[in-house]
């Protein structure tokens, strides 16, 4: 979302995909977890071909509803149809690599921190190069992009399918982490919550999304004690973060680092 | 290499070029000139595809490119600078000239993520050849700093180095002058004296200083209301009258 300036508030839809494919795959069809998540992978980059391509002619907000709609269309598919409805399934098999079986929350750590390792440094390279520099450049002209030969619509599906990707990934490790899924944990408010994660921690920097996501992770934590008022917090926690620091944590660290070591270029 | 055939533009009521016909000879210096309002962005914007003409062709090395999406004109060897510019802000000038190499590339998403070695092979390529068109356009000395940080004329003349990169055929330089100052216009003109001459790049440029315009131009083109008044060489435009009556008469008083 971030480099290429494109919002989906659809995220929801893909989470919600890797989780139940991979988890029906492995759980009632005997896939090793491997295959049942890279399968899950293919469907979700499928859903965002097919989502895509009508809605991505769309811009800013109507881009933002036609996501929503998605996440929505999605929840209500996994409520009435998938697995024990409105209450989810169980007995998902833990996720195992060649006969490794990560069942321990530790050893799921690890295996998560790996996954967001690998995640990064595949986003790293793709934004330091020819295919990053021409999201980036999306971003900021998109006239300027079509005058210099990008294929603008092609690059925004693109960028599309891969988010879709790593939720649909993301989805697979939380339905095989905790072996017990139900539609309610992918609903609009995981897509905003994920939106707040980019946002907070500033959406033009990749390291922001992880910070970002820490916070937004620990949040619930220190919320215990406003109880079902925390999601007034979330609110509060946004709308401040938008009015105080609009790029975001990182990016805003970067200004003040960069601030301290050259002043007399500071007033530039 | 460049011809319009009566090319036709309404915004509403509103006739914006009406049977506008020239042709721009190869390796040559074009300029399109008139009043405001006389149609001249109208007509670059219909030649880099922007918007499509209502009526009349246009031919650029003999195919028919009126019909074509912008993104196919660029790479059918049509680049542009923009009046108001439109450089990448939050990207570096280096970055911004490289962004112009993406039609001659092909590093892919997958490739790309995955840094296979043919992609870094064209990432070297790609940085190398930028940092000469830098060096060509005399902003090596600002190659990390970010385009939005840099001062209009070295925005402008950015601009012009993001084009080159493309490897056009033709370019085309809307207002490149303006906001300049004297010294910074006398450097511009001779830069794109020495595109057409070094790169053999045939330029069309809309451009208020007539200054500058006499001074580079083989052909002139003068639009006035839409319509084409007259075409020549820089004296020819000078001396003819309706020119000096829509025009210049005003600005040699």
């Amino acid at each position: 979302m971030g480099y290429a300036g494109q919002v989906s508030l659809g995220q929801a839809g893909f989470y919600g995909i890797g989780a139940y494919v991979s988890a029906v795959l492995s759980q009632q069809y005997g896939f090793p977890v491997m295959m049942s998540a890279l399968s899950a992978m293919i469907v979700a980059a499928f859903a965002a071909v097919l989502l895509a391509v009508p809605s991505l002619r769309l811009k800013g907000h109507y881009l933002a509803v036609a996501t929503l709609s998605f996440g929505e269309i999605i929840n209500i598919i996994l409520n009435e149809w998938g697995p024990g409805g409105p209450s989810g399934f169980g007995d998902i098999p833990h996720f195992d690599i060649l006969g490794l079986t990560f069942d321990s929350t530790k050893s799921y750590f690890y295996l998560v921190w790996s996954c967001v390792a690998l995640v990064l440094l595949f986003s790293f390279n793709l934004i330091n190069s020819r295919a990053g520099r021409a999201l980036r450049a999306l971003h900021g002209s998109e006239l300027a992009s079509r005058a210099m030969g990008l294929d603008v619509t092609a690059l925004k599906i693109k960028v599309f399918i891969l988010s879709a990707v790593y939720a649909s990934l993301a989805g697979s490790l939380y339905a095989h982490y905790v072996t017990f899924i139900s539609p309610g944990s992918f609903t609009l408010f995981y897509s905003i919550l994920v939106l707040m994660m980019a946002v907070i921690g500033g959406i033009t920097n990749l390291w922001g999304a992880v910070i970002g996501a820490v916070l937004i992770t620990i949040l619930p934590e220190l919320l215990r004690s406003f109880e079902e008022f925390d999601v007034l917090v979330y609110g509060l926690v946004l709308t401040l973060s938008l009015m105080f620091f609009r790029k975001g944590l990182v990016p805003l660290l970067i200004e003040r680092i960069n601030k301290l070591r050259s002043p007399e270029i500071a007033g530039h | 290499m460049l011809d319009i055939k009566a090319i036709g533009k309404s915004f509403g009521g509103l006739v914006a070029l009406k049977d506008v016909h020239f042709s721009v000879q190869e390796r040559t210096i074009s300029a399109l000139i008139g009043p405001n309002g006389a149609g001249k962005t109208t007509l670059l914007n219909i030649i880099s595809g922007i918007f499509p003409p209502d009526t009349g062709d246009i031919l650029f090395l003999g195919t028919s490119i009126s019909a074509l999406p912008s993104t196919k004109i660029a790479r059918a060897g049509i680049s542009r600078t923009f009046q108001q510019v439109e450089l990448f802000g939050d990207m570096t000038a280096l970055e911004n000239v490289m962004v112009g190499r993406y039609p001659k590339t092909r590093a892919g998403f997958m490739s790309s993520g995955l840094r296979l070695p043919y992609v870094l092979r064209e990432e070297r390529q790609i940085r190398n050849l930028s940092l000469e068109i830098l060096d060509y356009i005399g902003l090596s000395s600002r190659k990390d700093e970010l385009s939005s940080s840099l001062p209009l004329g070295e925005q402008r003349i950015l601009e012009i180095g993001r084009a080159l990169a493309t490897e056009p055929n033709l370019l085309l330089l809307d207002e490149p002058a303006a906001g300049l100052n004297i010294k910074e216009t006398r450097t511009l003109g001779e830069m794109i004296s020495r595109i057409r001459d070094d790169k053999k790049i045939t330029i069309l440029l809309v451009e208020h200083d007539m200054d500058l315009v006499m001074r580079i131009s083989n052909r002139i083109t003068v639009l006035n209301f839409g319509e084409v008044i007259a075409k020549g060489s820089p004296s020819e435009v000078q001396h003819n009258q309706a020119v000096i009556a829509a025009y210049l008469g005003t600005e040699e008083e």
